[in-house]
């Protein structure tokens, strides 16, 4: 933490019933009562939100010192009054703590206590007696406060307020009005916290209401959180309604598998299956949010296609098998191939990279494993050993609270809203409370930089890394300047994995933060990337950070590991492996839960036919078709494990499931031993301890690559340069099974420059085809006032615009679009 | 140290025998008590905590909500409620149907009388009156599975007026006026579309979905 511990000349004291409490100056009295242990009442107080006093449930009596004598010492407390002689009860959640000042709460004022009383009544005057079928019901603060500060009848006998059963505030949201208590904590969070403005308090008086916005439908990665903070049934999930009650849930506090921004969760599960997710609260990562992807997209796991059993193939046929066939089938293709590679993915856990990474080395005796599912450059494994691998929050790397007091942040082929929602929150506080610049280098101003009251340093794609040197250097466009003296004074500069694919992009990153002193944090997309490769699951990495390179840094592992020694060249990776495979150099190969799709393959059958292919996998995938073995294992709510988040902070959950699963790296360790090795990867105490035994590297960090920038190819005449990054909700194989949490994935849209638009003769709303090297997309056009010109946007990975595999074809990059339906 | 036996005198001596019987022949003149079952029931007291029943609405639809009070409410964890969704979506385009009216219903509904202690504390936490306890009590048995009831065993049978859910609410009506008294037999468009389903089941025998 970087905060100065607080000093004792900022503190207020002040008595509350008759208890003094010392509280940071500014602190409001509700805050200061829950340090004395004092719990007021509230519904639209949240520490996270700015306060509004819109339920008045937590009133309070205050008495404020009175003018000091003639020898200074203020004279007796006087109590706030409203007409003379009778005292005016305050809202403790929007009034701030003051020197000498005296409340008294329910606690020890019976007028206060009354007032709280005649609040609730007025609220459940037109509250429906709805707990029966409201999914709030048992956990409900509500309900709860009814009964610690209502009173025990109602006196109200006329009809109530109804409203038509719920409106959908989106396919995923819904809003049964009645119940609403108007505290405009879910319009407040989507405001303040989201910068999602779609819903408001509308209406007066009785019918006051949260409404949407007719023509903008509530389009928010982070809707849910509205759920998690309304403190009544009024919003509830389309997912959850009408499935559970609390007292029928497990909870497990668990850790989210979509992304590298490592929310603490919490999952719930009756009797083997899962049916909700919440928001964990945890100040140092994701507060007390997520978004959308984490909380509802858990479904995949039970939509009915799981490999329960493990399989072999036979006569062109997968059947079911026992696990020692399956492993013996498995142990012998391996053992017959000549050469394997392994192909971890991205989504494992760093203790089942481990177990990837230890197999290649010691079972199939080779440095031919990535875990890099996506475009991915020699140019980036350097900078990872030399810049990323082996930082942490220990280690003084970028952290979420760095993100909140920096000064600049300058963005690098990242998209934070789309590809770590946690940090775009975190970017947002700090630019709505700190100030912070935020610059991206990117070819479109999309809507979440203009959130983070970011600017765009436009580029079109290909051109990062010259426009990443004129900052250096700091010439160039106004624009570039400004970024460039910002970063002079200190900032962050976050690198998202996209850079990758620009041939010195990330080389020129790393000068500039050399240049500018500015730190650096690489941010991947997935969550299981940073574990993977702190765990070695890398071609030139072994684990802790260790080069393979390094002849004692192998020796250490070769020691610990009690092998005679370790394979020194460094290994071939993802594409590598791939084009091995497609030449036949490599005949056998590990996949554990990677889609050849992700890897830009469009022939699989050219690259997987002619091997010995053994899939750890949880659900069929488009690998499943090749594979020889497949060996079942268990999700995330299934097993135990880590995954390390962007930062490098290990994010550790258990089991939520007790299932007969097993995780990789058991399922690894069995195969292992089949093959005649110890892999010592049984259980996950096991391989933690190994791994925390041997630590991280020490040898010298390898010096930063300097690869130069290469030339843009020349975009033929009527051809656009294709840009491209995956929205949060898309088509991705772990959001299968919500049809709700689908409901709300943006649509794909053809973003233009409005100057490209003008000079293809489009307009904004024209439904457009682009023809890619796999064939054509028809998308609605979208023209962006601030975009690199010659360049269309598209979604990578969205309904009706998959570019997985023309990205990764010769020459997919650039695309030829014209209006639909002319030739 | 014996104290000396006194003679208990002639009667007593005469009867001595057969004095042992005194008791049975006394008893022979009383009236009987034995109740003859099973061959002859006799009713309980009126307000016997027997066996539970699910009650329906007067068109059938069921009262059950699947709140999950009763459950909640049960000091032998004897309850078992999952509740979902009703489903307007007509059933050849893949609705789930209407059991109840309103929005919720109780979808599982299970009681395992091998915890029931009949305490009656389930009937007082339902909102709706749809649980309620009759007087039956036949609830031996020689295996623990069939003492697990389940929803269907539990419903109440349909009476006159009644149509077998799942089907629409009275037309035009409300929730709330099922509660107000407003329906009391099934009306002919409910009778229409139940007749419908079930002849679309006869003629195309769809899977089973249970
Ligand atoms: S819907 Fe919930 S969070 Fe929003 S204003 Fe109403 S009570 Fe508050
Ligand atoms: S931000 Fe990332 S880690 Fe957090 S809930 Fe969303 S997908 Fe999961
Ligand atoms: S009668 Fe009592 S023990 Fe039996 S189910 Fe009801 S609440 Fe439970
Ligand atoms: S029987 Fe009554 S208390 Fe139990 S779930 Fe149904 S409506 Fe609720
Ligand atoms: S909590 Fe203070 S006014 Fe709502």
């Amino acid at each position: 933490m970087t905060t100065t511990p607080t000093q004792a000349t900022d503190l207020v004291t002040l008595t509350i019933d008759g208890i003094e409490v010392s509280v940071p100056k500014g602190s409001l009295i509700i805050r200061a009562a829950e340090e004395a242990g004092i719990e007021i009442p509230r519904f639209c107080d949240h520490p996270s939100l700015d306060p509004v006093g819109a339920c008045r449930q937590c009133l309070v009596e205050v008495w404020m010192p009175g003018p000091p004598g003639p020898d200074g010492t203020p004279s007796e407390a006087r109590q706030m009054q409203g007409p003379p002689g009778r005292m005016k009860p305050q809202a403790s959640c929007t009034m701030t703590v003051a020197p000498g000042m005296v409340v008294k709460t329910q606690v020890t004022s019976e007028a206060i206590d009354k007032a709280q009383q005649g609040v609730m009544e007025l609220l459940l005057i037109n509250h429906p007696l709805d707990c029966p079928v409201c999914d709030k019901g048992g956990e409900c603060p509500l309900q709860n406060q009814a009964m610690s500060a209502g009173r025990e009848t109602s006196r109200f006998e006329d009809s109530k307020r109804t409203y038509p059963k719920p409106v959908n505030i989106s396919s995923q949201v819904l809003l049964d009005r009645e119940r609403c208590v108007l505290c405009a904590r879910c319009t407040r969070f989507s405001d303040q916290v989201a910068g999602d403005p779609f819903i408001a308090l509308v209406e007066r008086g009785a019918l006051q209401q949260v409404g949407i916005y007719e023509e903008q439908p509530f389009e928010s990665y982070f809707s849910g959180n509205t759920v998690q903070i309304c403190p009544v049934g009024a919003l509830t999930g389309a997912a959850y309604r009408f499935r559970s009650r609390p007292f029928d849930l497990v909870s497990t506090p668990s850790v989210c598998e979509h992304c590298a921004s490592g929310c603490a969760q919490r999952t719930d599960h009756r009797r083997g299956t899962i049916l909700r997710r919440m928001a964990q609260n945890d100040p140092e990562v994701n507060g007390e949010w997520n978004c959308d992807k984490g909380r509802w997209a858990f479904a995949y796991s039970s939509v009915g296609d799981r490999f329960e059993f493990p399989m072999v193939r036979e006569n062109g046929e997968l059947r079911v098998a026992s696990w020692p066939e399956a492993l013996r089938v498995a142990a012998a293709g391996l053992g017959h191939a000549n050469a394997s590679g392994v192909l971890v993915g991205g989504r494992v856990s760093a203790e089942d990279a481990y177990a990837y990474a230890k197999f290649a080395r010691q079972v199939l005796g080779t440095n031919d494993i990535d875990f890099r599912a996506r475009p991915h450059s020699a140019e980036e494994a350097d900078f990872l050993a030399a810049s990323v691998v082996g930082t942490g929050p220990q280690g003084g790397a970028v952290t979420y609270t760095d993100l909140g007091s920096a000064s600049t942040v300058l963005l690098l082929g990242f998209e934070p809203e789309d590809e770590s929602p946690i940090v775009f929150l975190r970017l947002r506080k700090a630019f709505r409370k700190n100030k912070t610049r935020v610059y991206a280098v990117s070819p479109v101003a999309s809507r979440g930089l203009a959130k983070m009251g970011g600017q765009l340093i436009a580029s079109a794609p290909g051109t990062e890394a010259e426009v990443i040197a004129a900052i250096k250097a700091g010439r160039g466009s106004k624009r570039v300047e400004e970024a460039a003296a910002a970063l002079a004074e200190g900032g962050v500069i976050l690198v998202g994995e996209r850079l990758a694919t620009v041939p010195g992009a990330l080389s020129a990153a790393a000068a500039l933060a050399e240049h500018t002193g500015a730190r650096l944090a690489w941010v991947p997309r997935r969550a299981g990337e940073r574990g993977a490769l702190e765990a070695g699951a890398f071609p030139t990495l072994l684990p802790g950070g260790r080069l393979v390179t390094d002849a004692s840094a192998r020796a250490e592992v070769a020691l610990a590991w009690d092998l005679a020694g370790l394979p020194d060249t460094p290994g071939r990776d993802c594409a590598g492996i791939v084009a091995a495979l497609r030449s036949g150099e490599l005949d056998g190969v590990v996949i554990g839960g990677v889609d050849p799709f992700d890897l830009g393959i469009g022939d699989a059958d050219a690259v997987l036919g002619g091997a010995f292919v053994v899939s750890l996998e949880q659900r069929p995938s488009a690998a499943t078709a090749y594979a020889d073995v497949i060996l079942p294992v268990a999700t995330v709510a299934e097993k135990s494990g880590t995954f390390v988040d962007w930062e490098g902070r290990p994010r550790s959950f258990e089991a939520a499931l007790t299932t007969t699963y097993v995780s990789d790296y058991r399922a690894l360790d069995m195969l292992a031993d089949e093959m005649g090795h110890f892999l010592g990867c049984r259980t996950q105490r096991e391989v933690a301890d190994e791994m925390t035994s041997l630590g991280a590297g020490t040898g010298p960090r390898p010096t930063a690559p300097n690869v130069p920038p290469a030339e843009p190819r020349q975009v033929a005449d009527g051809h656009l340069v294709l840009a491209t990054w995956r929205h949060l909700l898309d088509q991705g194989s772990m959001q299968d099974g919500e049809p709700f949490l689908a409901g709300t994935a943006p649509r794909a849209t053809a973003r233009v420059s409005a100057t490209t638009a003008q000079t293809l003769g489009l307009a904004d709303g024209d439904e457009v085809r682009v023809d890619l090297v796999t064939g054509a997309c028809v998308v609605a056009l979208v023209t962006i006032s601030e975009m690199a010109d010659h360049v269309i946007w598209l979604p990578t990975n969205s309904a009706g615009s998959d570019l997985r595999v023309a990205l990764a074809t010769e020459g997919g990059d650039h695309v030829f679009v014209t209006k639909d339906g002319d030739a | 140290m014996a104290d000396e036996q006194k003679s208990p005198g002639f009667f007593a001596e005469l009867f001595a025998p057969i004095a042992g019987f005194g008791v049975t022949f006394s008893t022979m003149f009383r009236k009987v008590v034995t109740e003859e079952y099973p061959e002859e029931k006799r009713p309980t007291a009126r307000r016997f905590h027997g066996r539970h029943q699910l009650n329906r609405h007067p068109d059938g639809l069921e009262k059950c909500v699947g709140c999950e009070l009763c459950a909640w409410a049960c000091p032998a964890d004897a309850i078992l409620v999952e509740g979902a969704t009703n489903d307007d979506t007509p059933i050849e385009d893949g609705g789930a149907g209407r059991f109840s009216p309103g929005e919720r219903y109780g979808r599982v509904y299970q009681i395992n009388y091998l915890r029931c202690i009949f305490c009656g504390l389930c009937i007082e936490a339902c909102p709706t009156r749809a649980l309620t306890m009759t007087n039956f009590y036949e609830l031996a048995d020689n295996n623990r599975a069939d003492l697990i009831f389940t929803k269907e065993q539990l419903l109440a049978p349909l009476q006159s007026g009644m149509v077998q859910p799942p089907h629409p609410m009275v037309e035009g009506l409300e929730e709330r006026d099922y509660y107000l008294g407003a329906v009391t037999a099934a009306t002919d468009a409910q009778r229409a579309h139940v007749e419908e389903q079930s002849m679309r089941h006869t003629q195309e025998p769809t899977e089973e979905v249970h």
